[in-house]
């Protein structure tokens, strides 16, 4: 892992990177948008952790797909996100959905079933939605949210709202044929929709160079004529720095852009998978040498933005935040009988 | 030897048409490949080329003229020096048809009625064909709410596959008539993801056999997602485009999905015979909040019917319609076996049976509460649908009057459908699959133990 970012994307990616990087503010351990990323993104992790632990209790059931070791890859591109920009994922969404500041408890309340869920207890772990913060799920058939993030990108479009979708997917879902019946109309009809594409080198057990024959994903919009980067997604601002063109790119009506992160997830598939495919020292050594939350901390006090002290404040701040939403999902009862039959039509 | 030029049938559907112009004048030399004359079928207006060598003797059906029936003799090419007096049917043994009769089985009601199905009452009516009636239902609610779109194959540019969307670019412009590339799983996805986005959009399959390729995005996305949502956020649009059998089209083109859709909670399923549940049925669709899957039939698209001639006439989604009162035997039926079903209805009558038809209309919800009175009066029921028996629309109505109405029941429930095989092409093989008057009135008459 940890390869440094490539820049070797399609000819309209580098236009735009020469033309507009020079101007971009780059980003040093001095600014203070670094403890925020470093709180959503420690967040995150303790969030998953404890979701892990609460899944093993049997608080939480079905299939659980934690976020762990990802976190940068969203906190970065919701650094660059405006309020009106769209949000659509798989069902590792957990991540997703703090990073649009979804409330922690009402996450933790879905995953295990209560009636202070997002969506009442009758969602769950894959299937959760925020109209309010423009969070449009949660999807668990592996590709579909990609021709539904471009529908998004087309309202945007339709609406003149000024927003961009932000539609990710995995290194296995970009090989669904749906998601190239989307780049394609993506492309053709210019809509604002920033495809992320969160190679964590693995679709389930199958590593990427099993399952697809060109790795470099970046690559999967050029006959489309839609510009790729590759970005290291283990580092928060480089993210931000790719999100920001990115979104420069489909606001300025030039069409879709397609970023692909660089990451890893240090835990199985979902909860039940042992994942014997990879070695342990694989992940140990991801963990020990490109952990985002490490790198950035690092950072931070390098920089000296902030000390020891202030981060173990941090530390304590975000692991209350997560414990009260734990004890908050226990507590809130189960959905009422009566809402097995809400909701089906409006 | 004189040859006489016949009438061709220029799509599967068509019955008849009209000679829009002829290219050639009477004693032009024609030759192998000259376009004869235009002609306007229900869906275009195609050049129709000689296959035969000589001059045009005779024009016999003059431009302009409508409704000439496929295989009537429309000119006669001979060879130059042959004299051609007369074309009575004396001459007839000289003559050589140029086009082979392309079938001899019809079914009964495929011909556009000349005399338009007269079942609205009250109010004024105009005369339109089920194409413009749908067209006008989209037409009205896109005036009316900007968020309407349409999108599908075909749909702009070409003015719909089967004209059903004839004119609505002119009027609405490139940015709501959108054609798609042919991609149904991508743009019915994309579709979702719009109406989640705040639009309305309608989907129109060109038929609703391409959509198996984006039935994941109809039932996962579009229909579930108001659930697992809790209620926050759901997929208002519709899902329209041609159901069931056309003519000759085979197994992959000729396929029933009401019972395939109608199982899944979330979605509301309909299903039009007149000209008044498309207009009415549709406009109710756009304006749902639910996704409608719309499944329309491309034998009806050309048969016309008296509509409301009103903007504000819509029909509920939900409430069956009885088409024909009767007190001896339910018939229950949708699309175009409502036809069937009036039409085998007539037949009964003059056997002293009184049957009572019920345009199905929805088939999801379904209106058990009329099919339930109804059966109360009549003590029997026969449905009629051209999809499979196997788990169909008539085997839940069986159960759902066995479970509600099994005390009134005299005899047992009868389902007419397809039959159990993949459409066959052959045209008496395919006349035997579908359901028709012929079919309905046998399996009335065995429950109710006539003959």
């Amino acid at each position: 892992m940890a390869r440094a970012p490539k820049k070797s994307g399609p000819r309209a990616a580098k236009k735009i990177e020469k033309k507009s990087r020079p101007g971009k503010k780059v980003l040093d351990g001095s600014q203070p948008e670094l403890l925020k990323y470093y709180r959503s993104m420690l967040g995150i992790r303790r969030f998953e952790e404890k979701a892990g632990q609460l899944y093993g209790m049997g608080l939480i059931g079905g299939f659980c797909h934690l976020y762990i070791g990802q976190e940068a890859v969203v906190v970065g591109m919701q650094a660059a996100a405006s309020p009106v920009d769209t949000v659509v994922t798989s069902y590792r969404d957990h991540g997703h959905m703090l990073a649009c500041d979804m409330d922690p408890k009402g996450v933790m309340a879905e995953l295990t079933g209560r009636k202070d869920g997002y969506s009442k207890g009758k969602g769950g772990s894959m299937h959760m939605f925020s109209r309010e913060k423009n969070f449009f799920g949660g999807h668990g058939i592996v590709g579909a949210q990609i021709p539904i993030g471009t529908g998004l990108a087309f309202a945007h479009n339709y609406l003149t709202d000024g927003g961009v979708c932000h539609a990710y997917c995995g290194d296995g879902a970009i090989n669904q044929g749906q998601v190239y019946e989307a780049f394609n109309m993506a492309s053709l009809w210019k809509l604002p929709v920033i495809y992320v594409i969160e190679n964590n080198k693995y679709g389930m057990g199958t590593s990427i160079e099993r399952a697809s024959a060109v790795t470099e994903l970046y690559k999967r919009g050029e006959s489309f004529g839609i510009p790729g980067e590759q970005v290291n997604g283990m580092d928060v601002v480089q993210v931000r720095a790719a999100a920001e063109l990115a979104s420069d790119w489909c606001r300025s009506g030039k069409g879709p852009y397609i970023l692909e992160m660089k990451t890893y997830r240090y835990r199985g598939h979902s909860m039940s998978d042992p994942a014997k495919y990879r070695s342990k020292e694989e992940v140990s050594q991801v963990r020990q040498e490109t952990d985002p939350i490490d790198t950035l901390r690092t950072k931070i006090l390098d920089a000296g933005a902030a000390n020891e002290g202030d981060l173990k404040e941090i530390d304590r701040e975000v692991k209350a935040a997560v414990t009260m939403a734990a004890e908050f999902a226990q507590q809130s009862p189960e959905p009422e009988e009566s809402e097995l039959y809400t909701n089906i039509l409006a | 030897m004189a040859i006489e030029v016949l009438m061709p049938a220029l799509s599967p559907t068509m019955t008849e048409g009209t000679i829009a112009k002829w290219a050639k004048s009477e004693g032009e030399p024609v030759t192998s490949g000259d376009v004869l004359c235009e002609i306007e079928t229900d869906k275009a207006t195609m050049e129709v080329e000689a296959v035969d060598e000589g001059v045009l003797k005779k024009i016999l059906v003059p431009e302009g003229s409508e409704g000439v029936t496929v295989n009537t003799p429309i000119a006669v090419i001979a060879e130059e020096d042959e004299n051609i007096v007369t074309f009575d049917t004396s001459t007839k043994m000289d003559i050589k048809s140029t086009h082979v009769s392309t079938s001899t089985v019809t079914k009964p009601s495929l011909k556009p009625s000349k005399t338009p199905f007269s079942s609205v009452s009250g109010s004024p009516t105009r005369v339109l064909t089920i194409r413009e009636a749908l067209r006008d239902a989209m037409a009205e609610e896109m005036r009316n709410d900007k968020s309407v779109f349409l999108m599908g194959e075909e749909v702009a540019q070409y003015q719909g596959a089967y004209k059903v969307s004839q004119g609505l670019l002119g009027e609405f412009g490139d940015k709501r008539v959108i054609d798609t590339p042919i991609t149904e799983h991508g743009f019915t996805g994309l579709a979702v993801g719009a109406a989640f986005g705040g639009l309305r959009p309608i989907v129109e399959f060109m038929t609703f056999n391409f959509a198996m390729q984006a039935i994941d995005q109809i039932i996962n996305s579009a229909a579930k997602t108001l659930y697992m949502s809790g209620g926050q956020m759901g997929a208002p649009m519709v899902f329209r485009g041609a159901n069931g059998a056309a003519a000759r089209v085979a197994a992959q083109h000729s396929q029933c999905f009401a019972a395939w859709y109608a199982q899944v909670p979330g979605l509301k399923v309909v299903s039009p015979w007149s000209g008044e549940d498309a207009k009415g049925l549709l406009k109710s669709a756009i304006r749902d909040p639910n996704p409608v899957v719309f499944l329309e039939n491309e034998m009806l698209y050309g048969q016309s019917f008296q509509i409301p001639d009103n903007e504000n006439f819509t029909l509920p989604i939900g409430k069956a319609k009885i088409e024909r009162p009767g007190n001896d035997v339910t018939i229950t039926a949708f699309s175009i076996c409502v036809g069937y079903a009036l039409e085998a209805a007539e037949k009964l009558a003059d056997e002293g049976i009184d049957a009572e038809v019920i345009n199905l209309r929805s088939l999801r919800p379904l209106d058990t509460e009329t099919i339930i009175e109804s059966v109360k009066k009549t003590n029997r029921l026969v449905n009629v649908e051209e999809g499979w028996g196997t788990c169909g629309i008539g085997s839940e109505l069986a159960a759902r009057v066995m479970e509600e109405a099994f005390d009134y029941l005299d005899a047992p429930i009868k389902r007419v459908s397809s039959e159990d095989v993949p459409m066959p092409y052959a045209a008496n093989l395919e006349a035997l699959t579908l359901p028709n008057a012929d079919k309905v009135v046998a399996a009335t008459k065995a429950i109710s133990y006539a003959e």
